[in-house]
């Protein structure tokens, strides 16, 4: 049985000029071991999907599923006093902003310790041991002396490896970084990508890698889903993907990514003409067609997720049109 | 931390500074104080021998400085009206004063604070509308009149408590209440302005993924940060209630510090106002360096900056 799966799942903001479909109509399984990328770029739902796995959605967002269900526990009825205890303990989440995701009043040993001491009956002392022990896991230097330190007084890189850490403390089976590495020097991404992909080998958990750059999910994905205005518009394996890419959209994500050899220097970069559409009132067809080459009247209809091959989905009814220009 | 209350420290004491000048002009920009003190009846050799007897005939440095050194050794000189020192009498005074302020105060954020929080939590919802109502209640209905709607209620017609003065714990009740009222709008304000914003930081979001209860979330998490600048508004709010206990003892006739000023000004009684302005001013600028440094105990990125 897969660790976690969503069928259908959707997100709908109620707001004062209509309702925004910020999540509509995914699905995606997960396997223990297994990481799967969501890839998008701002605003296309994928950090709303996380936070609705998490059944941390904003008061006034409406969460809709034909199913979710997380090692067998039925997330869309289980009472928050169940979706608490698995919070942080089955199912843990690191943050886009390590800047700011720590509480600036209380030492990095405090909100750590709290973080096991909340789902474990341990003594403060094994706390402390236990947050040594993973500060060090996740390459913290001096890790004792962290402990009594304050957020404010480590560095963004620091920050984000404490996050990690935190996330760890009680040993989860899904792990969520909702992009990890966004706020980062390029240098300390590769270090925190690397750390990511070597901790879930090492604890076997699964992870959930949501992320707007194709070029951190090719090194660390299992599974890619592409989201576009709140559609997974693309899923597939990680090599089927990046070796043959179905959607337009996918395709003009990864014409953005220079590729050394290929891209000459001066040379102009890919860009997705336009911007994401308005997202309120009812929705209907491509939500990308304003935006792409291969429109055509069709677009305008019913999208199906069309197999391309086993594993490798892709909505769009212009695939035909794609490959033969391609 | 040291650095940070010795700086703090510097900038109260210059306050002090500024505040026993202007006090002290106070006294002679009101007039010619030997003219006072003699009276209306005073022949011209009289007020030359007070003037001369008060040493008001020096340089006004000078008095200053004599002035200031006898006021750091709590000698203010004696009530023009009373027979006796000034410092005997805001001595005697200032018990009562301080007691309903520290009262007033204590009852103000222990009803304003958590209202505040739970405006913020239910926002929007009718508790957050009926803490707004209560709030606009506060700030439309003067203590004075409170004071007298107390008195009306609770002493005229039910004989609860007492009508006025300083007798017993009872005395203390009416007064506090209608000068405690005064600070519970501000102060409910800026905890339920403080906790939205805490509550929708991205370290709540990282507490309520952590698996914590709603109410560590809340508690620890979120009112820890939010009362940061409320202990400041709390140190502000306890000197405008010094300053409020002039209305208030008046009306309760409360013998404390704000009455003693009342009854000064009206009799010209200069060196009493002189020395009330005074101490009322250097505990206010205490209480702003108590908050800085209560702020500093609290938030860690001031402490270790």
């Amino acid at each position: 049985m897969a660790l976690l799966e969503v069928d259908n799942l959707a997100v709908d903001i109620p707001l004062s000029d209509g309702v925004l479909h910020a999540v509509s109509g995914v699905s995606f399984s997960l396997e223990r071991g297994e990481t799967l990328a969501i890839v998008g770029e701002s605003g296309s739902g994928k950090s709303m999907t996380s936070l609705a796995l998490m059944n941390l959605l904003p008061k006034r967002a409406v969460r809709r599923a034909d199913r979710l269900l997380f090692d067998g526990i039925d997330l869309v009825t289980a009472p928050e006093a169940r979706m608490r205890a698995l919070r942080g303990n089955r199912m843990a989440m690191i943050f886009q902003e390590p800047m700011t995701s720590l509480n600036p009043s209380y030492t990095i040993g405090n909100q750590l310790g709290e973080a096991l001491r909340c789902h474990r009956p341990v003594a403060p002392a094994a706390a402390r041991d236990r947050a040594v022990q993973l500060l060090e896991k996740v390459g913290i230097p001096a890790a004792a002396r962290r402990l009594n330190q304050y957020p404010h007084q480590l560095s963004g890189g620091l920050r984000q490896r404490v996050m990690i850490a935190m996330a760890l403390m009680c040993g989860p089976d899904l792990i969520i970084a909702d992009e990890p590495t966004t706020a980062l020097d390029v240098t300390i991404q590769a270090q925190i990508l690397h750390l990511l992909a070597d901790l879930k080998k090492e604890f076997g958990m699964a992870m959930i890698l949501i992320s707007h750059d194709l070029g951190v999910v090719a090194r660390v994905a299992d599974k890619v889903a592409v989201m576009y205005a709140g559609r997974v518009v693309e899923s597939a394996g990680a090599q089927s993907l990046f070796r043959s890419p179905r959607h337009p959209y996918t395709r003009g994500l990864l014409n953005c990514i220079p590729v050394p050899g290929r891209t000459a220097p001066g040379s102009p970069l890919g860009a997705i003409p336009g911007q994401l559409p308005n997202l309120i009132g009812p929705q209907h067809g491509c939500a990308f067609r304003e935006r792409c080459a291969f429109a055509a009247p069709e677009c305008a209809g019913d999208i199906p997720l069309v197999v391309t091959e086993p594993g490798h989905l892709a909505r769009c009814v212009r695939i035909d049109a794609l490959e033969a220009a391609a | 931390m040291l650095s940070f209350t010795s700086q703090r420290l510097a900038v109260a004491l210059s306050v002090a500074l500024t505040v026993s000048i202007v006090a002290f002009l106070l006294l002679h920009l009101s007039g010619d104080l030997a003219t006072a003190i003699a009276g209306p009846e005073a022949t011209a050799a009289q007020i030359a021998e007070i003037r001369h007897q008060f040493g008001l005939d020096r340089p006004m440095t000078l008095q200053y400085l004599d002035w200031l050194w006898r006021a750091l050794h709590f000698d203010f000189g004696n009530s023009f009206y009373y027979r006796d020192t000034v410092t005997s009498l805001v001595a005697s005074r200032m018990p009562v004063t301080m007691t309903l302020g520290a009262i007033s105060l204590m009852l103000a954020l222990v009803i304003a604070i958590p209202l505040g929080v739970l405006a913020a939590v239910y926002s929007g919802t009718i508790v957050d509308r009926l803490a707004l109502g209560f709030c606009v209640l506060g700030q439309a209905v003067p203590a004075f009149c409170l004071g007298l709607g107390l008195i009306i209620v609770f002493a005229v017609h039910l004989h609860w408590l007492p009508v006025s003065g300083t007798a017993s714990w009872k005395n203390y009740i009416m007064p506090s209440v209608a000068l405690g009222w005064y600070a519970v709008p501000a102060v409910m304000r800026l905890s339920r302005n403080g906790m939205l914003e805490v509550l929708s930081s991205d370290y709540i979001r990282t507490a309520r993924a952590k698996g914590l209860r709603p109410t560590v979330v809340i508690l620890k998490h979120a009112l820890r940060n939010a009362i940061i600048p409320v202990v400041a508004l709390a140190a502000v709010q306890f000197g405008f209630m010094l300053g409020g206990s002039i209305v208030i003892e008046a009306v309760f006739n409360m013998q404390g510090l704000g009455y003693l000023a009342w009854e000064a000004i009206a009799r010209n009684d200069f060196p009493v106002v002189q020395a009330v302005v005074l101490i009322l001013a250097v505990i206010y600028v205490a209480l702003t360096f108590l908050a800085d440094v209560a702020n500093a105990f609290l938030d860690p990125r001031i402490r270790l900056a």
